[in-house]
């Protein structure tokens, strides 16, 4: 994990903030690698950090503390989190977690006595298709099973190197399963953008329109609107943004586009740039995808010397362009796109306040256009190819195809392409999903359907989604999916309004509650009481949607929710003999009398 | 120069260009509930204690601008309910002995307590582990009592230009730090003379050496309930709505 560069703190900070020009607004990349090089982030390394980038050191511990994948205290030689997703958990992850730390005698989260190891989770790392899934240093193990943690824990005890475990350890699947207008066909580069160059922007903003396109990470904002807006605001500079921290647990069909289509991408972002006048963009990728970051630096390299990006792009005279990859560091907030600009300017990912939108004041104040991946790989075709083959596809409101990240009880898991309409029931004939119970829609933050509901249809007008897509067979308790979405919610609550960050711990605290059997039916209501204020009155959409799973589980799947109960009166309850359990501890005691009632 | 007019709570107020919701309210003398918003400090938002209903929509009114027409709903039963949970929510969230802080009766968080009939924390506490840092010579810094408003960072950064405090962490583990190597306040450059030491609206900043100076039940909203000096004009308070 520890770069094996000479030199000490002040030499590796000096050379990191170099790198990075003293650029403030680098401060999360310059403590990535500080980490890189240390292991982690001491409170030597951040008062070089703010000295020598001349910001206030409160500053860097800050942000250092607010991202998950920074750290404080010196890691392991092993840093093992298993993806915490629900899909993860029904395929055994708690189990094969609790296995690999008997094996090597640890406790969850906790660095290993010998300093050498900790096993711990982490929210959703993109693979829910090919999962239960882990990343070891920043490096995806796929399809774990208790052969491979078994093997793993003993290579983990010889100490034995990453590159020399089985390759196929860290094997990934693209998994595209159904590819339509997007992910089939041939493409060349740079067909967008002579289209963009000799067409001029004002055309292919025009394609953009006349598709219908809107973007793709859920929300559904016409793109074309958001590109017109950026372009005519007021601003010296303007800036692209790709929004690749794909975090709604369930999805990885960006991990996807960016693994086969991240030309498409690129392009598709200066495509932008020639539209609104930028001449920079960044591809905010999330930590957890750092492992494709050597492949999109070789993509771009790439791009730049077939004169896509860089200065006088195809010898445009007046278009000038370039992206740089900025890495996330484990904050699914930083999907939200103002969190996700304060993150790009070195700070925490805490959401503005709106108005201004990103689109007049965004990075550094610029105006800013913040799109999804598949937002831009959809843009850069639509250019290319014109809009009326994208406007054809898909409904009145909804043109174009949507890519599904379909995982859970499905034979055909992956990556699935549908025009836009398409219903759930076809989806679930398609991956081969049979007896199934529920299907979460859109992620945690999205919503959960019922068999009565299969014929509704993936579109903004209906079923709008992001792209996770979640399938839950009979027999799945659906508590347990609102339990682990709410937890979820509360560890990536960025903390700055009252009602998400209190309001989803409180909730996660009542889940937990019902889990161990103490529920009743007042903590139902009390479930629902804190759901509303959490949705009506947070800053943004993560408080605004923590409360989905609980509200709409217990609206739909009340069963689930009631057969957890301990009573369904409306009184109090609470387990009197747990209560002695910490005076049974002290005492040493526990024979028949050291209990109350009957032992569960 | 007038630019149009919001209606709060079915009275018509006027505003000027480029005012928030919270600032129109105040300069016509209507009271509207807040914590992190103070009237010398760029609109913060964090504690929503100031959600209002804009045209059926919950919004925070210190950073919601006013526009013309916006229908307004302020002292209804529903929003305090609201409020009162948020509150309730703080008090939960952190360690709140009132009768044992300096700040009772001054406090701002105690004061909308009493405003908003809450009659008891109705969450569970959480009972975090905070730090209570003596260190400086002039200043306490209790975390136990600290909300997360800011007003304290902003103070430090826009007016003492120090930059003594900030926050870290993340979510419910959200907690003010100070600039210095050892994270003591003592070891940072604050000066008790600070704005940043009197703009804290609970007990989480006091001053050294001056308890009780003023006896509990003299103390400012002892004397009068929190918001009854914003709202002026002849308003009838309405404080104590019960909701």
């Amino acid at each position: 994990m520890v770069d094996a560069g000479g030199g000490g703190t002040a030499d590796q900070v000096r050379s990191a903030v170099q790198r990075y020009h003293a650029d403030p607004a680098y401060l999360v990349q310059i403590l990535h690698v500080v980490q890189d090089r240390q292991g982690f982030i001491s409170r030597e390394a951040i008062g070089l950090v703010a000295e020598a980038l001349d910001i206030p050191r409160a500053r860097v511990s800050g942000v250092r503390d607010f991202y998950s994948f920074l750290h404080g205290h010196a890691l392991g030689g092993y840093e093992i989190l298993f993806s915490d997703n629900i899909t993860d958990h029904f395929l055994g992850k708690e189990a094969l977690l609790q296995r690999l730390c008997e094996k090597l005698w640890l406790e969850p989260g906790k660095l290993s006595e010998d300093g050498r190891v900790r096993v711990g989770s982490a929210s959703c790392i993109g693979l829910s298709d090919q999962g239960p899934a882990a990343l070891v240093n920043g490096v995806p193990l796929t399809c774990l099973t208790t052969e491979r943690i078994d093997a793993i824990a003993g290579w983990v005890r010889e100490g034995k190197p990453l590159a020399e475990w089985p390759p196929d350890y860290f094997s990934i699947d693209d998994n595209i399963q159904r590819g339509d207008w997007l992910l089939s066909g041939a493409w060349t580069a740079g067909r967008a953008l002579d289209a963009a160059i000799h067409r001029g922007g004002e055309a292919a903003l025009a394609m953009i329109d006349q598709s219908g396109l809107r973007g793709r990470g859920g929300a559904g904002f016409k793109t074309s609107m958001k590109w017109l807006f950026c372009r005519d605001a007021e601003g010296e500079a303007r800036c692209v943004v790709c929004n690749a921290d794909e975090g709604e647990p369930g999805t990885f069909k960006d991990r996807v586009l960016l693994r086969r289509h991240a030309e498409k991408v690129f392009e598709g972002m200066a495509v932008c740039a020639r539209v609104i006048g930028a001449r920079r963009g960044f591809l905010y990728l999330r930590a957890e995808y750092r492992y494709l970051l050597p492949q999109l630096e070789e993509t771009l390299m790439d791009l730049r010397r077939r004169g896509f990006l860089g200065e006088h792009i195809l010898g445009a005279a007046d278009f000038h362009f370039d992206i740089e990859i900025h890495l996330g560091a484990g904050a699914y907030i930083c999907g939200e796109e103002s969190a996700l600009i304060e993150s790009l300017e070195g700070k925490r990912g805490v959401p503005r306040n709106r108005p201004p939108f990103p689109v007049s004041h965004g990075y550094l104040g610029q105006p800013t256009v913040v799109n999804n991946v598949e937002t831009f790989a959809a843009a850069a075709k639509i250019v290319a190819d014109g809009d009326g083959a994208f406007a054809a596809l898909g409904t009145p409101q909804s043109s174009g195809t949507k890519l599904l990240s379909i995982c859970g009880d499905c034979e055909r898991p992956g990556i699935y392409e549908y025009p836009y309409g398409v219903a759930i029931r076809q989806i679930l004939d398609d991956c081969g999903a049979r007896d199934t119970y529920a299907v979460q829609v859109g992620g945690p933050s999205g919503t959960i359907i019922g068999v009565e509901e299969f014929d509704r249809r993936v579109s903004f007008e209906d079923l709008p989604t992001g792209g996770s897509f979640m399938v839950f067979g009979q027999g799945r308790d659906l508590f347990e999916v609102a339990r682990n979405f709410t937890a979820f919610f509360a560890h990536e609550s960025c903390g700055f309004c009252t009602p998400c960050r209190v309001g989803t711990t409180l909730m996660k605290k009542g889940m937990d509650k019902i889990a161990a059997g103490n529920g009743t039916a007042v903590d139902l209501a009390e479930l629902e009481k804190l759901g509303r204020l959490t949705h009506v009155a947070s800053h943004c959409g993560l408080g605004q949607t923590a409360a989905n799973p609980v509200l709409v589980t217990l609206e739909k799947f009340r069963g689930d929710f009631d057969r957890r109960l301990k009573t369904k009166e409306f009184e109090p309850a609470f387990d009197l003999d747990g209560a002695l359990e910490a005076a049974r501890k002290i005492t040493g005691r526990d024979d028949a009398a050291a209990h109350l009632g009957a032992r569960k | 120069m007038s630019q149009g007019h919001v209606t709060i709570d079915g009275e018509e107020i006027p505003f000027e260009p480029g005012q928030t919701l919270m600032e129109a309210a105040a300069a016509a003398g209507i009271y509207i509930p807040r914590l992190c918003h103070h009237p010398e400090f760029v609109p913060h938002g964090s504690c929503k204690l100031c959600t209002v209903d804009i045209n059926g929509r919950h919004a925070a009114a210190c950073t919601t601008p006013a526009t013309d027409r916006q229908r307004v709903q302020n002292d209804t039963p529903e929003l305090n309910d609201l409020r009162r949970a948020l509150i309730q929510m703080l008090f939960v969230e952190g360690n709140h002995i009132c009768p044992a802080c300096e700040k009772s009766g001054n406090c701002q968080l105690q004061a909308l307590g009493y405003r908003l009939a809450m009659l008891s924390p109705h969450y569970n506490h959480l009972f975090p582990r905070r730090e209570v840092d003596a260190s400086h010579p002039d200043v306490l810094l209790d975390r136990n009592r600290c909300i997360f408003c800011e007003l304290c960072v902003r103070a430090s950064r826009d007016v003492d230009g120090k930059h003594v405090f900030g926050l870290s962490g993340r979510g419910i583990h959200t907690h003010l730090i100070v600039n210095a190597a050892s994270g003591k306040l003592g070891d940072t450059d604050l000066a008790v003379t600070d704005k940043a030491v009197t703009v804290c609206p609970v007990g989480a900043i006091l001053k050294k050496r001056q308890g009780f100076a003023v006896p509990i039940g003299h103390r400012l909203y002892d004397r009068q309930p929190i918001g009854a000096a914003d709202a002026r004009g002849g308003r009838k308070n309405k404080e104590g709505d019960h909701g």
